[in-house]
């Protein structure tokens, strides 16, 4: 096995938009962890230009490399009813082509200094990067500033390009019996969010997405008053002011799309269990996830206590679930759980195991529902809260080393509605939390009414698609 | 966090090109002041200083890998991997890892065909622990019973969930039709049969015979001054023994040609392309490399890319590459299309593959290739202090030598498009071993 950071470049060069949706979510859980950064790194600058748009200048001079990025705050949980996929499918679109720039010139561009670039879709947010010598970010932000305003898609280019969201959609769901359970239960977690319909969208919906639906799309959201241009590396701040005003201050404002209210979560009433099996499962697997506050909707301090909560809980191998199911009952393979807080509506606290050979599913969630109550009934330790609170500040020093990472924090956290101060002040209060703190989160959200159990079992063909 | 797997799963499948791009990256652009080190006990290092972060990342690798698994054994380096934190010294399982996640240190052990690795990143505050930790790791690993169970069973359950995955099995019919009889063709992961033999003497074994100083090479970066890494290296590698003791390893010969078709239900198809390649010491090393990028190592702009995905949207991913092994050196391409188009997509890349080995890249596509892989090398690898580690190491392991940073942009310059039409002719002639994995007709 190789490291993942060689690997995953490697597969970046051959596969665009390939962080798009699930590795999105991911990262947006890392977000958070790692907002400390600040507190020991570089002096970020901010500003705003005329037409809305917010900059933010993330300086590291220690290689001749500028990562640029451009974050709306749209994602697939602002798509209208029965137009699933459409923000991701237009983000596949902006690479065709504008008014003056020809479909893969953009590309061309990049590949010609031997930069990298890619895009990605969240629930939430929905960004564009370059990877770039110094010497040519005028010309990425000349670029990136034309697409926001000048998109131009025409059938005969995007149509195979549907083909591509699908095939994608294949790689990452259809062919994977885990991600189509993730599906289902994502589905039934959320009663009324949007959060509930994948960000690649239904098949069904992808199939009848078109040009109009991508432009209507684009047209509400893409302007520069919905936008956040984050550049970390080898640049001064007022060189940044200097070309940004140049470029993407020459966009309009091109829609205004306000405040951004999608459907909310009635209170959760009741347990939901999902079973689905697939001939293709060897090893099964138990998932719980509850309906939590994220960091931009939890009451003061609630979030930071989650997410100690969760390394307590389930974070490392000496995380509470591991020693329990794993080294001391000997009944699982792997087990844990998560808290991924970088959301801008409700999200989730997630619980998972896989049974060792022999064990059975049913041993492994009672064996979770047993550590799950006895921390509800007497609660974590101090000792067990200050490793929980120094790993998770230990991890924001390290993302100071790579500018690619400081530039995303920065980027998904301003785009669900963090501000500049949130991000610096993140180790500060995640220190602060205290085993009271905790032990409340947990007592309030950890109840099974919030949660959806699922159950991935090998069985027959069932999840075939029919006709 | 839940997301992690599907990183695994795709690293699955990359394995080999990764290792491509390794080769890559050892070459550079930017001037990068590069000290050799050399500790009392005689452990040698390149070390970049760099004090701008209050990181040390060291990263190191014993020649070896799972061509030393002792017959019968496969899978004890992947096993291994999992095992040098799991109790060192008087410290046993859960109390190590208490300790060494209070010491806030981030560390990983891989192991490849050819090397067992391992990566250390520590905040400069906490590295003398965070060293004297990483020492009882590779010196004195325990190898308890009850740890080893535990990493068994987890190993069993990845090896039950690969029989099931379209890419896995892909992979694993790939090893066996590229490298037959060859020890790269042994399962690396272990098999069902091993994992009931493999235990702490046969882990132990592996570590006497691998880890030595005589095979070892280190890369440093970070805020660490020459006469502290010389304690390091010395506290860390000095007392492991001055030569390893591995079983030579044959050159691999590989006859493609063959078409291999495994059915299984799954709605989309993996398609996967092996002929013969070239090692990365070979003299058309880059070359091919540049021939490869055209075809279908350039990002957005290959022949591949566009022809498979930009033209016809067959695919979300395709790519080729040149796979440089110690022993093997492989040309490999691949996608994953619905099953009905497998046919299609499979006429589209070897049309591609026969038309570069015919007419090779046009000038202007060599130009570009040139460009971008001077280019792409700081944006890569540059940009932080374990890809910098990483790229030590490499130069070291390919015998690159230290002044190769400089010189590497030259040699690529210096490729003729008479060049590369000549070995994309060489490279690409063969008849491709096709395997396929999906459902057929429908």
């Amino acid at each position: 096995m190789l490291s993942t950071k060689v690997a995953v470049s490697a597969l970046f060069l051959t596969t665009a938009a390939f962080l798009a949706p699930q590795t999105f979510s991911a990262f947006a859980s890392e977000t958070a962890k790692e907002q400390e950064t600040l507190k020991f790194g570089p002096k970020v600058t901010s500003f705003e230009l005329d037409n809305g748009l917010q900059v933010v200048v993330i300086p590291d001079r220690r290689a001749p490399v500028v990562t640029h990025m451009v974050w709306y705050k749209v994602g697939s949980a602002d798509e209208p009813p029965g137009k699933s996929g459409i923000a991701h499918y237009l983000e596949h679109l902006m690479f065709k082509g504008t008014k003056t720039t020809k479909n893969g010139e953009f590309s061309a561009k990049v590949a010609e200094i031997g930069g990298q670039e890619n895009a990605f879709t969240s629930t939430d947010y929905t960004g564009y990067f370059q990877r770039i010598t110094p010497e040519v970010l005028e010309e990425m932000m000349r670029l990136e500033a034309d697409r926001m305003e000048n998109l131009v898609l025409t059938n005969e280019i995007i149509l195979p390009e549907r083909d591509v969201v699908q095939e994608e959609r294949n790689a990452r769901t259809e062919n994977n019996p885990g991600s189509l359970l993730r599906e289902a239960m994502s589905a039934a977690l959320y009663q009324n969010h949007h959060y509930g319909i994948p960000i690649i969208g239904w098949e069904h919906e992808v199939n009848a997405l078109d040009k109009d639906d991508a432009i209507a799309f684009y047209d509400k959201f893409y302007t520069p008053n919905n936008a956040i241009l984050v550049v970390a590396g080898d640049v001064e701040p007022d060189r940044v002011k200097e070309l940004a005003i140049k470029t993407y201050g020459k966009v309009k404002r091109r829609a205004e799309p306000g405040e951004r209210m999608r459907p909310s979560e009635p209170p959760p009433r009741a347990a939901r269990r999902l079973s689905m099996s697939d001939h293709r499962v060897r090893t099964p697997s138990f998932q719980r996830q509850y309906l939590v506050p994220s960091y931009r909707l939890a009451e003061k301090g609630e979030a930071e206590a989650l997410e100690v909560l969760s390394e307590i809980f389930g974070g490392s191998t000496t995380s509470r679930m591991y020693r329990e199911l794993v080294v001391k009952q000997k009944l699982a393979s792997s087990a844990g759980g998560w808290y991924q807080g970088g959301s801008y509506d409700m999200t989730e606290f997630g619980v998972y195991g896989s049974p060792r050979n022999g064990k059975t599913l049913d041993d492994v969630e009672a064996a979770a529902d047993a550590v799950i109550a006895e921390l509800l009934k007497n609660g974590v330790t101090e000792k067990e809260v200050k490793r929980a609170t120094k790993k998770l500040i230990n991890s924001a020093i390290f993302s100071q080393d790579s500018q690619a990472t400081l530039a995303r924090i920065y980027g998904g956290s301003l785009a669900i509605g963090s501000t500049i101060e949130q991000i610096e002040s993140w180790p500060q209060r995640i220190g602060a939390v205290t085993v009271d703190d905790v032990n409340k989160a947990a007592r309030k959200f950890l109840k099974l009414k919030r949660s959806v159990t699922g159950h991935l079992l090998p069985g027959p063909r069932e999840t075939a698609k029919e006709g | 966090m839940r997301f992690v797997s599907l990183f695994q799963f795709r690293l699955a499948v990359l394995n080999v090109m990764a290792l491509a791009f390794l080769a890559l990256t050892t070459s550079a652009v930017r001037a990068v002041d590069i000290q050799t080190i050399v500790s009392d006990k005689g452990i040698k290092a390149l070390l970049v200083e760099d004090y701008t972060v209050p990181l040390i990342a060291l990263s190191f690798s014993f020649k070896g890998g799972s061509t030393q698994d002792a017959k019968g054994y496969e899978g004890t380096a992947q096993l291994l991997t999992t095992m040098l934190d799991e109790g060192a010294g008087d410290i046993p399982s859960q109390k190590l890892q208490e300790i060494l996640e209070d010491n806030g240190m981030s560390y990983s052990f891989n192991s490849g065909f050819d090397r067992f690795s391992g990566s250390i990143k520590t905040l400069k505050t906490s590295a003398d622990e965070a060293f004297k930790l990483t020492a009882l790791m590779i010196n004195k690993p325990r190898f308890d019973a009850e740890p080893i169970e535990r990493m068994k069973a987890a190993q069993f359950n990845r090896l039950k969930a690969q029989e099931t995955n379209p890419q896995a099995i892909a992979s694993k019919a790939w090893n066996e039709a590229v490298f037959q009889k060859h020890p790269y063709a042994r399962p690396s992961q272990g098999t069902f049969e091993t994992l009931k033999t493999l235990d702490g003497k046969a882990l132990e074994d592996y570590r006497k015979r691998v880890f030595a100083r005589d095979n070892l090479v280190v890369g440093v970066v970070g805020a660490i001054n020459p006469d502290e890494l010389k304690a390091v290296l010395d506290k860390v590698f000095g007392d492991l023994p001055e030569k390893a003791q591995l079983s030579p390893v044959p050159e691999a010969t590989f006859e493609s040609g063959e078409d291999i078709h495994i059915e299984f239900a799954t709605p989309q198809t993996n398609i996967r392309v092996a002929m013969p390649g070239i090692k990365r010491d070979d003299p058309d090393f880059y070359t091919a490399y540049l021939v490869n990028y055209v075809l279908g190592g350039g990002s957005f702009s290959s022949r591949l890319y566009s022809e498979v995905r930009e033209k016809r949207g067959l695919a979300y991913g395709v790519y080729s590459y040149l796979g440089t092994y110690d022993s093997a050196g492989i040309v490999g391409a691949g996608t994953a299309t619905r099953n009905e188009r497998t046919k299609q997509t499979l006429d589209v890349i070897l049309a591609e593959i026969a038309r570069m080995a015919k007419e090779g890249p046009t000038p202007e596509e060599l130009e570009k290739a040139k460009k971008y892989i001077i280019g792409s090398y700081a944006i890569a690898n540059l940009d932080t202090s374990s890809k910098i580690a990483g790229v030590l190491v490499a130069i070291q392991e390919a015998n690159l030598g230290i002044d190769y940073i400089d010189k590497r942009a030259d040699y690529i310059r210096a490729v003729t498009i008479e060049d590369a039409k000549r070995v994309a002719a060489k490279l690409l002639s063969a008849k491709p071993t096709v395997i396929t994995v999906g459902q057929k007709g429908s």
